[in-house]
């Protein structure tokens, strides 16, 4: 019986038809596998390509004179410096420069829309509303309106090609352009959460179902197969993207969390800049890190990670990588074991297992062209 | 479907015990029912030939991707063979979890304790 209380994505009927395993996740009804299994999935995004319902994720449109304004003072990457049909990952900070979110902002020549993580929409429009209020802008959640499709693989190109006339060579990494795909107009992007080569289209909700099943169509010969959130979340863990609500949280700062990259002190003030300088004087006390076990292994969410024997630590995402064979992780291990090659232990079910701290990706032959 | 072969033994735990040619050898494996809501097993840890363990006891755990689950002997006996293959391609549970999927086989300390364990009926009502 379908659950009430769950959202459901305007591709969910696909999803039941091809006998997805549906399960609560962010408040909607999501397949976390289709009858091949996640193993096979996990493989064919790895060798071919594998088609992702992502609708459940958010987008906010802001407009008007002071748009960047608006981003700027909300997000900690340096918005400035995006083209017009570029994109950038960045992160929402509260005011004590903890992560409400993770984002990637794409700049249109008349807008920017803000993508966010389905179980943080409600909290960070909040934000967006509050802090929209004293910019000249214009705030609009368009999640609802919008399907989001993710195309993931090395056949990714190949097969997405035969329903468009762009040139997709055109569009390189973290850029995007409008176009038609199918007879559906979409905003197609080089962007994904896999490691692979891909593309995300943006499409009106209610066309999202014709371009799934089109794309199925036209990619099968190719060894293109529908793909869920069991394989979505190992392929992202190989390749070393943290996952909200996993490996990023309310108690970690983006510092913390590895993502200085994507903060941009010196770009003038955001919200929860002094409290990022400040701690980058005082310095980080714990990190999160990497980690490869060097015997047989898996390590889940919440294990204990020792270093010298002492607690130091929690694993926030872990999988016994399908490409490598090898248990790898994230977790937050106190500063002086973050060093890539620290010997540290992974405690599975009262057992200390050998691990080594390393730098992710874990898997390093994906077809991403950066 | 879940498929429950008759002539098998199972247990609550969601295990099954098949004969083999000597009385007291059984081998040892996940039910079908148990392998579908596990999902796809990337990896098993199993007992060495010769250890003996008692009923109740954990012989091991399966890893699948979202879940992790142990393993209980449903009765006392030693563990004569394992499954080498399942190191290699442990989605043999998946694909044929009453063939080659198999995980130990054991000899029964005292064959009485079979007794106590589910026929294909029982295990039907107890999974439904």
């Amino acid at each position: 019986m379908p659950d009430p209380a769950l959202k459901q994505t305007p591709l969910h009927d696909e999803h039941v038809g091809l006998g997805g395993k549906m399960v609560p996740y962010a408040g909607f009804s999501m397949p976390v596998q289709y009858p091949t299994g996640m193993l096979k999935e996990h493989q064919a995004v790895r060798n071919d390509a594998g088609l992702f319902d992502v609708s459940h994720m958010g987008e906010f449109e802001i407009r008007g004179p002071q748009a960047l304004d608006l981003v700027q003072h909300l997000l900690t990457n340096d918005a400035s410096r995006l083209q017009v049909g570029q994109a950038q990952y960045t992160v929402l900070t509260n005011t004590d420069g903890t992560i409400l979110d993770d984002c990637i902002l794409y700049r249109f020549d008349d807008h920017y829309m803000v993508v966010v993580n389905a179980g943080n929409l409600t909290k960070d429009r909040a934000w967006f509303e509050a802090a929209s209020r004293g910019f000249e802008v214009e705030f609009a959640d368009r999640s609802e309106a919008i399907g989001l499709l993710a195309l993931q693989g090395p056949k990714a190109q190949a097969i997405l090609s035969r329903l468009t006339d762009l040139d997709l060579d055109g569009i390189k990494f973290y850029h995007f352009a409008d176009g038609t795909v199918a007879g559906v107009e979409a905003v197609i992007s080089r962007t994904g959460y896999t490691g692979e080569d891909g593309f995300e289209l943006y499409v009106p909700a209610a066309e999202a179902p014709q371009l799934w099943r089109e794309l199925l169509s036209v990619g099968e010969d190719d060894g293109l197969i529908p793909a869920g959130l069991g394989a979505r979340d190992s392929l992202r863990l190989e390749v070393g993207y943290p996952l909200y609500g996993n490996d990023l949280d309310e108690r970690h700062t983006p510092l913390e969390a590895g993502l200085g990259w994507v903060v941009k002190l010196d770009k003038g003030p955001f919200m929860g800049r002094d409290a990022l300088l400040r701690q980058k004087e005082e310095g980080l006390r714990e990190k999160l890190a990497g980690f490869v076990l060097t015997q047989k292994g898996f390590p889940r969410q919440g294990y204990e990670i020792r270093y010298q024997g002492e607690p130091a630590g929690e694993v926030t995402s872990g999988v016994l990588s399908h490409s490598t064979g090898q248990g790898v992780g994230l977790g937050y291990v106190a500063i002086e074991a973050t060093r890539p090659d620290t010997e540290i232990e992974i405690v599975i079910r009262d057992r200390p297992v050998p691990a080594r701290v390393v730098r992710p990706p874990f898997y390093k032959e994906g077809s991403l062209r950066r | 479907m879940v498929d429950l072969p008759s002539g098998l033994l199972y247990t609550e735990e969601h295990e099954y015990l098949a004969k083999t040619d000597e009385e007291d050898v059984y081998r040892v494996g996940i039910t079908d029912y148990a392998q579908g809501e596990l999902g796809d097993v990337v990896y098993v840890e199993l007992p060495a030939p010769g250890d003996t363990l008692e009923k109740g006891e954990t012989f091991g755990t399966v890893e699948a991707v979202k879940a992790v689950s142990d393993l209980y002997m449903p009765v006392s006996a030693e563990v004569v063979q394992v499954n080498e293959a399942l190191a290699d391609d442990p989605s043999l549970i998946n694909s044929d979890t009453y063939g080659e999927g198999w995980m130990i086989a054991i000899r029964v300390k005292d064959l009485s304790d079979l007794d106590g364990l589910l026929g294909t009926e029982e295990y039907s009502k107890h999974i439904e």
